[in-house]
């Protein structure tokens, strides 16, 4: 398959499953099944995205305190679950990263 | 003095609410545009992808697959799986714009993100009740996001090879998933969801094409959908 079929065919999935609701609300109900699993997809797929990337960020497993994308996920861990900005969870963990791999 | 707040003043909320996740976005944006040329990408697919595709964790994983050679079926399965999460935000969001024309619906459908669906799920939480020009505000925040994503991944194409390698870009996805995430685990189910998904990505890192990715999630998705059945 051609690089341009494939990006479209990513694209089309995509674009469907964010219509999916908004096209058929009021139209069509989806099984109660399915609503009851939405609320954990975001955490689900997020959480499997970013384990990896503090966990293992040369391709192995690094659990140690000179991990430093461990210690900043942590950090910006604790600072969205107290303050819920996007930009100090950012700049937290953005200066624990400089500091702890300096 | 009008009742709710005009269509312009809900637009430039908008971007305004957005505007701070940008700073987590265009790094990633312009690493998005570097990694594409490396797996192979010509520079009009990967800015085409931009806006084809338009979800950057889905285009980061689009190009690593395309650099190792994955099926097709795969790498569409993937990408799917890994933005079936937006069925979430369309879900959420459908209500509120059911009045609207189809034009617009298409329209917001497609600048639906993770960034702009925390900036509109945030201001619905602490802002006034929704007004008749409230999908300004939506529009605001989709476009805010859309402009920053193709300016920073035009960039990363541009500049390709010549960004600094030592400096930890990619880092900043990682650090607005977290930002996104840990606000929504509001019980003890979704934190198992968020630590099962997490220690199953670590467990199958090792399977070739990210199918440790789609693991992870399916198997996430699958403890949250058993405990909130329990719970009930």
């Amino acid at each position: 398959m051609s690089i341009w079929l494939l990006i479209l065919a990513c694209g089309v999935t995509t674009f469907v499953i964010r219509l999916s609701f908004i096209a058929a609300e009021g139209k069509v109900a989806f099984p109660p099944g399915f609503r009851r699993l939405l609320p954990f997809v975001p955490v689900a797929t997020l959480s499997a995205l970013v384990a990896p990337e503090l966990l293992m960020p040369q391709g192995t497993l690094w659990l140690a305190w000179d991990n430093s994308r461990l210690l900043a996920g942590l950090m910006a861990i604790v600072l969205a679950a107290t303050t819920r900005s996007v930009l100090w969870t950012l700049v937290g963990g953005f200066i624990v990263l400089a500091i702890a791999s300096a | 003095m009008p009742l709710y707040p005009s269509a312009a003043r809900e637009f430039r909320a908008g971007l305004l609410a957005l505007a701070p996740l940008l700073v987590g976005v265009m790094p990633f944006g312009m690493i998005y545009g570097t990694l594409a040329l490396s797996q192979g990408l010509s520079p009009a697919a990967a800015l085409a992808m931009s806006s084809i595709l338009f979800a950057g964790s889905a285009q980061f994983l689009f190009c690593q697959l395309f650099g190792a050679g994955t099926p097709a079926l795969i790498t569409v399965t993937e990408v799917g799986l890994l933005n079936l999460r937006h069925a979430l935000y369309s879900a959420a969001l459908a209500p509120r714009i059911a009045h609207l024309p189809r034009r617009w619906k298409l329209v917001l459908a497609y600048l639906l993100t993770d960034e702009a669906y925390a900036a509109i799920a945030r201001h619905e939480a602490s802002a006034e009740p929704g007004g008749p020009h409230r999908h300004w505000f939506y529009l605001g925040a989709g476009l805010a996001l859309w402009s920053g994503w193709q300016l920073s991944t035009a960039a990363g194409v541009l500049l390709g090879a010549r960004l600094p390698t030592d400096w930890p870009l990619d880092f900043a996805l990682p650090l607005t998933f977290i930002a996104i995430v840990v606000p929504l685990i509001c019980d003890w189910t979704m934190l198992a969801v968020a630590l099962i998904s997490g220690l199953v990505a670590l467990l199958a890192a090792g399977l070739p094409f990210k199918l440790g990715l789609l693991a992870a999630a399916l198997t996430g998705m699958a403890l949250g959908w058993y405990g909130a059945g329990a719970a009930k």
